[in-house]
């Protein structure tokens, strides 16, 4: 309970940073002040400012919007895509549509989002949109894989014969019986692609794959920051501690759940 | 165990199949003509006719495909439009550099994850299994890269331990693996974080089986029975975690080349895409997949050898 309180507040502190820049930030991010540039930690700038004198808190802040809404579109593809899925290939499992969407799983297993991204960017060009592609289609497999596992157990149910017996098909039982079921477990994987995703993106946009300038994002800033950090080591500390933070808070959030959520688990511990 | 190999070697084949066709489809169907999208909009028409001819894209998609891989088959990745020089030598060149970083930061991960996550199964609860727990949570955290610049500012411009990045070539082994040493480092952290959870829950599971205490009935020491019975039972877990960490470690060295400007896989794609050489990026992923694929295998057999009990299914 303890780790789901501590994450939680971590992870909205940062979603409420993220809602708040778009009406408000310390400084204005898209203003330049080269005279200004890598100035230590102050009262005026808490977090100091980058090479072109922009205000470090003000950009983590818009930065947390590219962040949390590239991983938060991204779990949305790998749940919207992966659950249904996972629920048609439990209903028919063993028969063929089971094992293409199996087999398919495997085969995007075999393609780390990086790769999906590296594909992406060579034909359209780097943008958010790419790594919000990239990481969804990386998400796909692991909700397909997750709801079928749990789905199988469920059709065994009792419950599930009764309404088979009183004329209901696969897909209202898979809708109306089995998805209520697996929504708990849906939920907590949902949290832990929330905060990989997150990861993913920093790790994208770093090398440049990602969100584009004057996009402000964690791994730019960090990407950025790296001629720098002999010279301005706050620079690249910030936006490092901002995704750690983040991506922890989510993590003891997604823990604290599931010892809420699945009782069972918890004696565990 | 033959048959289960048998059948598992035909998967492997569909799935080497299709991970070609996928790849092929990207770079070589999406973007309608590969060659003006090399050369850019300014383009000489005579001049994307010069390099149609030369890429042999004047055959049909089919044949194309074919060539593409059985010449990857012999050894032949085709030509660089940008290097002017054979892929597969130049990707030859660069594996050098991102296949030991990957398998150092492998052996780290599974030389740190071991110890630490039998110690926090043994020593469940105890303050050992707390900052074990409260550590590993942390570094599962921490993004690879950023633990990478921070070990550059510390290790390489304060304390000079370490250069901040470059790499001195295998002609002189020792240095080549002191270069290596934080980039492999930063890869292997979060990953032996990871392995560490898995580890000591796979372990706590075994531990309550029956069969565990009846071992100790039978008179095992804890030890005894940890390292006969239960550390092999705990290992299917264990093993599942590190075949996907290996693609993982593969596509995080690529990032992780980056901080230390080492010129391996991960530069030679990214300033392939910035200079349009489709070839060059189709080589590099495809290997990248073909890499992962091959140790999903090896995984899977290494399963049977774990647990006969699966040799039978497949």
């Amino acid at each position: 309970m303890r780790s789901l309180i501590f994450g939680l507040a971590l992870t909205a502190m940062f979603a409420l940073g993220a809602l708040v820049s778009f009406v408000w930030t310390p400084y204005d991010v898209t203003v330049l002040e080269i005279a200004n540039k890598l100035k230590p930690p102050t009262a005026d700038h808490w977090f100091g400012t980058d090479h072109f004198g922009r205000d470090i808190f003000s950009m983590i802040m818009v930065g947390a919007r590219t962040s949390i809404a590239v991983a938060v579109v991204a779990v949305v593809i790998g749940m919207g895509l992966g659950v249904p899925l996972g629920l048609a290939a439990a209903a028919r499992k063993g028969s063929l549509l089971d094992e293409v969407i199996m087999r398919g799983n495997d085969l995007i297993f075999a393609f780390p989002s990086l790769l999906i991204a590296i594909l992406i960017t060579a034909i359209f060009g780097p943008s958010a949109v790419n790594a919000i592609i990239a990481i969804g289609i990386f998400n796909i497999p692991v909700f397909a894989r997750l709801t079928r596992g749990a789905a199988l157990s469920l059709w065994t149910r009792d419950y599930v014969l009764a309404a088979r017996v009183a004329g209901k098909g696969a897909t209202r039982i898979s809708v109306e019986h089995i998805l209520p079921n697996v929504a708990n477990l849906l939920i907590v994987q949902g949290t832990i692609q929330f905060s990989l995703g997150i990861l993913a993106e920093a790790a994208l946009s770093y090398v440049g794959l990602g969100a584009q300038p004057p996009t402000p994002s964690w791994g730019r800033m960090l990407a950025d920051a790296q001629t720098l950090i002999a010279l301005a080591p706050h620079v690249a500390l910030f936006p490092g501690f901002a995704i750690l933070f983040t991506v922890l808070g989510l993590n003891l959030a997604g823990d604290g759940l599931r010892d809420v959520l699945d009782p069972k688990l918890r004696v565990q511990r | 165990m033959l048959r289960y190999a048998i059948k598992r070697v035909g998967s492997l084949a569909i799935s080497l199949i299709v991970a070609s066709l996928v790849i092929f489809a990207c770079i070589e169907v999406i973007p309608g003509d590969p060659a003006s999208f090399m050369l850019g909009i300014n383009a000489q028409p005579d001049t994307v006719a010069a390099l149609r001819e030369e890429l042999g894209l004047n055959a049909s998609l089919g044949a194309r495909y074919l060539s593409w891989v059985t010449g990857m088959l012999s050894g032949d990745f085709g030509t660089s439009y940008t290097y002017r020089s054979p892929v597969a030598e130049i990707i030859g060149d660069r594996l050098w550099i991102s296949l030991p970083l990957a398998l150092i930061a492998l052996g780290l991960t599974v030389l740190i994850a071991f110890p630490v996550g039998i110690l926090a199964a043994t020593k469940r609860g105890s303050w050992a299994d707390m900052s074990v727990m409260g550590a590993t949570q942390l570094g599962i955290a921490i993004p690879n890269f950023w633990f990478a610049m921070l070990m550059v500012l510390l290790f390489a411009i304060n304390l000079r331990w370490f250069s901040a990045g470059g790499f001195p070539g295998w002609e002189n082994p020792l240095a080549a693996l002191k270069a290596l040493t934080l980039p492999a480092i930063a890869l292997a952290l979060p990953q032996a974080s990871i392995l560490a959870r898995v580890m000591r829950s796979a372990l706590l599971d075994t531990l309550s089986e029956d069969y565990i205490r009846t071992c100790r009935a039978k008179g095992l020491t804890q030890r005894q029975a940890l390292w006969r019975h239960a550390l092999r039972n705990a290992m299917i877990p264990v093993l599942t975690i590190i075949g996907l960490q290996f693609s993982f470690l593969l596509a995080g060295a690529i990032i992780i080349e980056n901080v230390f400007y080492l010129p391996g896989l991960g530069r030679l794609v990214f300033q392939a895409i910035s200079q349009r050489d489709l070839i060059m990026v189709e080589s590099v992923v495809f290997l990248l997949v073909f890499a992962v694929i091959m140790v999903n295998f090896a995984v899977d057999l290494a399963y049977a050898w774990v647990d006969p009990r699966l040799r039978g299914r497949a």
